[in-house]
This record gives structure tokens, C-alpha cells and sequence, in this order.
């Protein structure tokens, strides 16, 4: 018994160390950097008289953080469904027994192994448009030589958002019913950000096709002979067998790569930068620039408790679902 | 080289529709491959140019022959133009890499072995917020982070990163290591209680032997998350002669001096390491990979 209780606090010390770490510079850290967007802290020396919400409140008047609200919730819907809906198609076109599939999913996985400095390097000049001294390049210059010049634009640079003009008929209906903020460019789409939706595409896609495809692998045969002598069609298969199997790993795709979205950051870093009037920016990149090169250490921390509350509300019911489920096996 | 003719010689008698599917879906991996490669080939054609044949207007041309002086000037650099090359940056994310990832792999060996073989009361709720470490925007912890390195004499250089990866990385390699000791029979180890051996002596003799495949699989995971890293590496060094290569290749595709033949070059040797152990050790990448997502 002795033994026993020697091991015990054996264990215990091994992992104290590591459960310390955790304690301090995450938990500990957090709530610095929570209490840090309470206080007046806006130059370099701290400051932390107490100004409750001021900082939050103040976010929400400034232009840039509205870009960056709107540009999240476009490069997280289109980065989703662009992943979600490749990955799969992709996966379950590698599980028809396709020759030389394990260089087709080498091609698709490699993209994971590098940084998102540089797929950020190589698609800002893929997606350069060039300029009238240079001509066309990369992507559009493509386009060009295949005769399909129309399909050239500016990427990145494009600086339009696509809203509801205050000015049209529904415009001005939402303005009657008092629903006017709708149409403000703050509540649209930015289209330079399907530039780096692509290129972040181009990296993650390949994550989720191998998800899927290890699902799918994962789903006896016998499923699929059962249902082929009722009759179903391959179609009706995938449609009514398959694809409902697959939902635990579209939620676990979900939560990681919505995650990744919402923190994004490298990738606009190395690839656009903030962009034209801030279409290309994000919270990750504002709360950089506005602590560690503007000094303004209070309102750098509301965004960050920001990013943190969003990312938390998506990744602890998934935490907890997912380690009790566990438990119960 | 067709999909059409290598399968029209494999199944001479396949009936004529589902010999018109597998064209299809030939063809649409194809075009996939070409999206994922597009990029490959335009780094390689561009690296391979000698500088008299780069310019945006002929971006696409094929090289003339084998030139790498875009790959040199990356690489040293040329301190005429005030170019810094990647050489040094390169070496100092070897340095940070190497460390960090044996120290976090050896962290996350331990908490593994206590947590999935000796449970104590609260274990089960330990877990997940360790795990939680791994998914929240590290905005949220730069602040203090960078005061806490300041007092602590590690801001600014490479051991100042390495501690902080191996940190950060506790989550991920708990999950992992805790995962792969759970299909570990539980058996194995009471049997060598019973015969007297203690918690070290079980990790000693019997788990850590076989514990191989994990170590690979985490130590692949790290390197490659912590070579790719760039946050880290931009806040914790604002030296260029300490930057890790994602921030070196992030200034010097930020500069208007620099060529971006040259950026293309530099982005290549920085991808060249994680590359070649995803080549190489692809199987193990996928294992982390999938385990990333908490499904081990």
C-alpha cells in the first residue's frame, strides 16, 4: 500500500508541472488580459484604472472593427462551405476504388504541411492582378491565354462590397420599418475576401477530405450491400445512408476549421494585409496592430476577450460533448 | 497517360455508363490536382529562372534552362541591395524546432501515461481544460505573455520561443499521447502492478518501449506546427538575427526591394522541411492530423 500511495503522488508531480503551465499562462493569462480590456491601459506604461465597458462600447464605433466583424462572417461562411463541400466530394470520389489514390491524397494533404506564411507569399502573386505597366499576371494573365480574358478582376484589390443600396426599393422598405442598418456597407460581403478564402482552400481543403474520406472508410460494406439488394440507387445511398453517418465528422470539421477561421490571422498578415478601406482585414490582425504597434493595451485586450468569447462559445459544448461521450465508451 | 484508356484496358467489358462515370471522376481529380498544384508549379518554374527571363508578364513561361540564382540570392541574400537572406532565419527555426518539439513530446508523454493509466479523482474534468489550451486565439494571451518574457529574461530570443511552444503545445500532446496510451490494454499495466512495479517502472519497461509510434506522430505534429508558426515568432522576436523563417520570409515578401522570383525562392525553403517530412513520413502526419480534431 505504501507502493501505492508513493505512486500516487508520483503521478501527481509528474503531471503538476504541465497543469501549472496551463493554469498560469492560459487561465491566469486570460483573465489578465480580461481584466486588461476593463482598464484605461493605452500607452505603453499600465494603466489599469477601472472603465467597465468602454473599450467594448468604443469597438463597436470604429469603422475598422465593423469591416472586420463583416469580413469574418464572409471568410467564415464561404472558407466553410468551400472546405465542407470539396473535402466531401473529394473523399467520396477517392472511395470508388480510384487507381493511384494515394498520390491523389497526397496531392490534396500536402498543402497542410506548410505555413500559412507561405501560402500567403505564393497566392498574393497568383491572384496579383497586375498593373497597366506590367500587364496582367498570374491568375488573370491564365485567364488571358485561355481565351478567357472576361474572367480577369482585381482579386484582392478589389475594394467593392457587395450591400443593400440605401437608395433602392428595399433599402428603402428596410428604412420604413426601421430596419435602415441593414444596408449599411458594414452589413455585406467583401469581395476582395474571396481571395483569401481560396487560398485558405487551397491549404485546409484537403483537412476535411481527410476526415471524410477516414469516415467513409469506416462505414462497413455490408451497409452499402444491404441497401444495393433493396434496390436503392448509389445515389439514394450516399443520400440517405452515408451522408447522415458522416455528421459527428462534419461537426468536428465545423468546429476546427471555424475556429481556425475566426482567429485567422498569418494568412491576411503575409498575403493582403489590411486591404483596400479594410476589406481584407480581420479582428486577429486589428488587435495586432492596435496593441503591439498603436500601444493601446486596453482596447487591444477587448478584442481579444472578443475573439476568445466567440471561439469559446463554438469549442466548449464541443469539448464537453466530446470528452463525456468519450467516457461513456 | 488517360484515365479513359488505362481503365478501358482494365475492364474491356464494363458496361458503356459506369465506363463513363470512372472518366468523370478521372477527370475531375485531375482538374483538383491542377488547382492544388498550380501554385507548386508556378514556385518551381519561377525558382528555377535565371533573373534576365523573370517578369510578371512572362510568369508562365517555362525556365530556360536550370538557373538558381533566385534560390542563392533568397538563400545568402545580397548585401549591396540591403537583401537579407533566409540562411540564418532558416537555422534558428532548426534551433527552435528541434527543442521544442522533443520537450513538448516528452511533457505530453507524461500527462498522457498519468491520465489515461492513473486516474485520480478529477482527471475527467482536468482533461478538458487542458484540451481548451489548444483551441483558443492566442490574441487572448499575447499581452501578458510578452510582460511575463520580459520579466523572465526570455523576451526576444529563440529559448524565450522555445518555452513558449513547448507551453502551448502541452494540450495537443496530452491529447495525443493520452489517446494512444488508452488503447493501451489497462491490463497490462495492473498485471505489472500486482508484480510490484512502480509508476516510473511501467513507463520504463513497458509503455515507453512501445510508445514509438506516438513520439512519431507528436513529434511530427509539433515540428511542423511549430516551424509553421508565425504569431509566436513575431511577437516574442523583434531582432531580425533571432526570427524564425516565417517571419523572416513574412518581411522579406513585405519589401518592395525584393524581387518576388526571390519571394517565391525564399517561400519554398521555408517550406522545404515540413514538406519533406510529410513526404516522407506522411502516414504519421495524417494520424496527428485526425487526432487534431479530437477523434484519436
Amino acid at each position: 500500500m505504501r507502493q501505492v500511495k508513493r505512486d500516487r503522488l508520483i503521478s501527481i508531480l509528474l503531471i503538476s508541472p504541465s497543469v501549472l503551465a496551463i493554469a498560469v499562462f492560459v487561465y491566469g493569462f486570460i483573465g489578465f488580459t480580461a481584466y486588461s480590456s476593463l482598464s484605461k491601459w493605452d500607452a505603453l506604461t499600465p494603466d489599469f484604472t477601472f472603465v467597465g465597458l468602454r473599450n467594448y462600447a468604443k469597438l463597436f464605433t470604429i469603422d475598422r472593427f465593423l469591416s472586420d466583424l463583416r469580413n469574418t462572417v464572409t471568410f467564415t461562411v464561404l472558407f466553410l462551405a468551400a472546405c465542407l463541400v470539396i473535402g466531401l466530394f473529394l473523399a467520396i470520389l477517392l472511395d470508388q476504388r480510384v487507381k493511384g489514390e494515394g498520390v491523389f491524397r497526397s496531392i490534396f494533404l500536402f498543402t497542410m504541411a506548410i505555413s500559412f506564411i507561405v501560402t500567403g507569399v505564393v497566392w498574393r502573386w497568383l491572384l496579383n492582378p497586375g498593373t497597366i505597366q506590367t500587364g496582367s499576371s498570374g491568375v488573370n494573365l491564365l485567364f488571358e491565354k485561355a481565351g478567357l480574358g472576361f474572367l480577369r478582376w482585381g482579386w484582392f484589390t478589389d475594394p467593392t462590397i457587395w450591400h443593400i443600396p440605401a437608395e433602392s426599393a428595399v433599402g428603402g422598405f428596410l428604412a420604413r420599418i426601421g430596419l435602415g442598418g441593414l444596408t449599411s456597407p458594414f452589413v455585406g460581403v467583401s469581395l476582395a475576401m474571396i481571395s483569401v478564402v481560396i487560398a485558405a482552400t487551397w491549404q485546409m481543403s484537403g483537412y476535411t477530405m481527410a476526415m471524410y474520406l477516414a469516415g467513409l472508410r469506416a462505414i462497413p460494406d455490408e451497409l452499402r450491400e444491404a441497401a444495393r439488394v433493396d434496390g436503392a440507387s448509389e445515389f439514394a445511398i450516399y443520400r440517405h445512408i452515408i451522408l447522415p453517418l458522416l455528421q459527428p465528422i462534419t461537426l468536428s470539421a465545423v468546429i476546427v476549421l471555424g475556429h481556425i477561421s475566426l482567429k485567422i490571422f498569418d494568412l491576411v498578415v503575409s498575403m493582403t494585409g489590411p486591404g483596400p478601406a479594410f476589406a481584407t482585414d480581420v479582428p486577429a490582425f486589428f488587435m495586432f496592430d492596435t496593441t503591439f504597434r498603436g500601444n493601446n493595451f486596453a482596447q487591444g485586450a477587448a478584442i481579444a476577450t472578443l475573439l476568445l468569447l466567440v471561439v469559446a462559445v463554438l469549442v466548449v459544448p464541443y469539448l464537453r460533448y466530446t470528452t463525456r461521450t468519450e467516457a461513456e465508451i | 497517360m488517360t484515365a479513359a484508356s488505362a481503365l478501358s484496358g482494365k475492364h474491356p467489358t464494363a458496361p458503356r455508363n459506369i465506363r463513363w462515370g470512372r472518366i468523370v471522376i478521372y477527370a475531375i481529380l485531375i482538374v483538383a490536382t491542377a488547382f492544388y498544384l498550380l501554385p507548386v508549379f508556378l514556385l518551381v518554374i519561377t525558382g528555377m529562372k535565371s533573373f534576365a527571363e523573370v517578369s510578371l508578364a512572362t510568369m508562365w513561361n517555362l525556365p530556360s534552362g536550370l538557373h538558381f540564382d533566385s534560390y542563392l540570392k533568397a538563400w545568402l541574400g545580397k548585401e549591396s541591395e540591403g537583401i537579407r537572406g533566409l540562411s540564418y532565419n532558416f537555422m534558428n527555426s532548426v534551433y527552435l524546432a528541434i527543442p521544442a518539439t522533443l520537450g513538448s513530446a516528452l511533457l505530453g508523454s507524461m500527462n498522457g501515461y498519468v491520465l489515461a493509466k492513473w486516474k485520480f479523482r478529477g482527471s475527467d474534468t482536468l482533461f478538458p481544460l487542458i484540451l481548451f489550451g489548444m483551441f483558443i486565439p492566442y490574441q487572448s494571451i499575447l499581452i501578458p505573455l510578452v510582460q511575463v518574457l520580459q520579466r523572465m529574461g526570455l523576451y526576444g530570443s529563440i529559448p524565450g520561443l522555445i518555452f513558449v511552444h513547448i507551453v502551448y503545445g502541452i494540450p495537443i500532446t496530452t491529447l495525443i499521447f493520452r489517446n494512444y496510451y488508452a488503447g493501451i490494454p489497462t491490463e497490462l499495466v495492473e498485471a505489472a502492478k500486482i508484480d510490484g512495479a512502480s509508476l516510473l517502472g511501467i513507463y520504463r519497461h513497458i509503455l515507453f518501449p512501445i510508445s514509438m509510434p506516438g513520439f512519431v506522430v507528436v513529434m511530427i505534429w509539433q515540428f511542423q506546427s511549430i516551424w509553421n508558426d508565425f504569431l509566436f515568432g513575431v511577437i516574442v522576436t523583434s531582432r531580425p538575427s533571432v526570427q524564425p523563417i516565417t517571419v523572416a520570409l513574412n518581411n522579406m515578401a513585405g519589401s518592395y526591394i525584393v524581387e518576388w522570383n526571390v519571394q517565391m525562392a525564399g517561400a519554398i525553403l521555408a517550406a522545404l522541411p515540413t514538406l519533406l517530412v510529410f513526404i516522407f513520413l506522411g502516414r504519421y502526419f495524417m494520424r496527428g492530423l485526425l487526432a487534431g480534431s479530437l477523434k484519436g
